[in-house]
């Protein structure tokens, strides 16, 4: 049996991870894990492993349910139908399911903004503070330099590239923060697609005035 | 099988290994820690919940709900519904326990466990009305059947895992509890509790460090 994890060199932090199975993460973060998972079987068994912390925790005291609940259930099933059918997901080479999910179908229904430099944009519909879009960069061409307001992650789904700190190939997840600045560059080979999710908006330093910055949602 | 068998640069490791990973961790450090008395185990919820998937049995979904419901109300209650809306709440997680019994895969996780995620994703559709991503299923399962040897680890190790949370010390175990009821953040917890967030994340890390090396 072959693996994809044996590629995957950056993972998502246990913090992340531990919050994803407790379900208390933003959406746009619950997001990036799903997306992860989908490609790294190690954070899949991570998460496993939180959602079983959550188990034990819940066996351990409860509050008393009204008198007849029981009976009220047992009419409930009773009116149940079959079992629910697993709808099946739409696969894509490029975006795992639960991306192809918020996108509506494969990279070709991805609607794309320019955002200067031949670089490109899709902002995906999540509730919250925290954004998620897609990012399409030019083989060879860099991402504008940019500080962080927040945590930003940023998973590369097709392509690689790297920058000042390491390289990211498919399924590496690359975590910055406010004391990162940084000037990730496409790889040559390909044109690079990536997820990044923010909890606060992205300063870019020198190529969009920051006044507009809220206009275009970046 | 979901386990890495060459260590990864920045992997998180696992609290608990799965499938034939969770077998071979099981033969290295057999223990026998103590069950609760008069509490069925783990194995007795799989065997009822197996009656509920091959048989229908309406008997086995009544001795899951009287266990488990209440569990379910104090969950959401932790997490902030009221009490009317937590019961009405718990009675949708069963119900959906009922409908969807054929998911269920015993090598994968204990009968409490998968509970807790539906009662976790139906706390966010309620309280929160976000959407829950799921990952994209595995390419290469799951396997028509899962190994009896595999599921009877995977209940084993959750057993072993409850108990290590039991021993926790009270300061850490609290604040993994926080972490999974209340719909707060590290630094809300922060804010109410007095600590500061380095002092919370180090013990919530600790107490993961423990369970960890208790589970080897
Ligand atoms: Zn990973």
């Amino acid at each position: 049996m072959t693996s994809m994890e044996e590629t995957i060199h950056h993972h998502i932090g246990d913090d992340l991870l531990m919050g994803y199975s407790a379900g208390t993460l933003p959406e746009a973060f619950s997001l990036m894990v799903a997306a992860h998972l989908s490609l790294c079987d190690t954070c899949r068994a991570a998460v496993a492993a939180y959602d079983a912390v959550g188990g034990a925790l819940i066996e351990d005291d409860g509050v008393e349910m009204t008198e007849g609940s029981i009976e009220h259930a047992l009419a409930r099933i009773e009116l149940a139908s079959a079992p629910e059918p697993v709808p099946e997901r739409k696969r894509c080479a490029v975006l795992p399911a639960p991306l192809a999910d918020y996108v509506g179908g494969d990279l070709a229904s991805v609607k794309w903004r320019p955002v200067g430099m031949g670089v490109r944009q899709a902002i995906l519909p999540t509730s919250g503070k925290a954004t998620a879009r897609l990012l399409y960069i030019p083989a060879g061409a860099s991402v504008p330099d940019h500080g962080h307001g927040g945590r930003e992650l940023t998973m590369v789904l097709q392509g690689a590239f790297s920058d000042e700190i390491a390289s990211f190939a498919r399924g590496d997840v690359e975590t910055a923060d406010e004391s990162i600045v940084h000037t990730p560059i496409a790889d040559v080979g390909a044109d690079c697609i990536c997820l990044a999710v923010t909890d606060a908006p992205l300063r870019f330093r020198s190529l969009i005035p920051r006044l507009i910055q809220p206009f275009l949602k970046i | 099988m979901l386990i890495a068998l060459e260590p990864i640069d920045e992997t998180p490791a696992p609290l608990l290994a799965t499938g034939s990973a969770g077998r071979a961790m099981k033969k290295a450090g057999r223990r026998t820690l103590g069950k609760e008395e008069a509490t069925p185990d783990a194995g007795e919820w799989v065997r009822l919940m197996l009656r509920i998937r091959d048989e229908r049995d309406r008997a086995a979904f009544a001795a899951l709900f009287r266990h488990f419901a209440p569990r379910v109300k104090g969950f959401l209650m932790k997490s902030g519904a009221d009490a009317a809306l937590a019961e009405e709440c718990a009675q949708d997680v069963m119900t959906t326990l009922w409908n969807k019994a054929h998911l269920f895969d015993p090598s994968r996780a204990s009968v409490a466990t998968w509970i807790f995620t539906i009662a976790r994703n139906r706390r966010i559709d309620l309280l929160r009305r976000d959407r829950r991503p799921e990952p994209e299923d595995l390419p290469w399962g799951p396997e028509a059947e899962p190994d009896q040897e595999d599921a009877l680890a995977l209940q084993q190790e959750s057993e072993r895992l409850r108990a290590a949370l039991k021993a926790l010390p009270e300061a850490q175990r609290e604040l993994i509890e926080r972490a999974y009821w209340g719909d707060v953040s590290h630094s809300e917890i922060a804010a109410e509790t007095g600590l500061p967030l380095g002092t919370i994340k180090s013990r919530i890390r600790l107490a993961l460090d423990r369970l960890r090396h208790a589970m080897k």
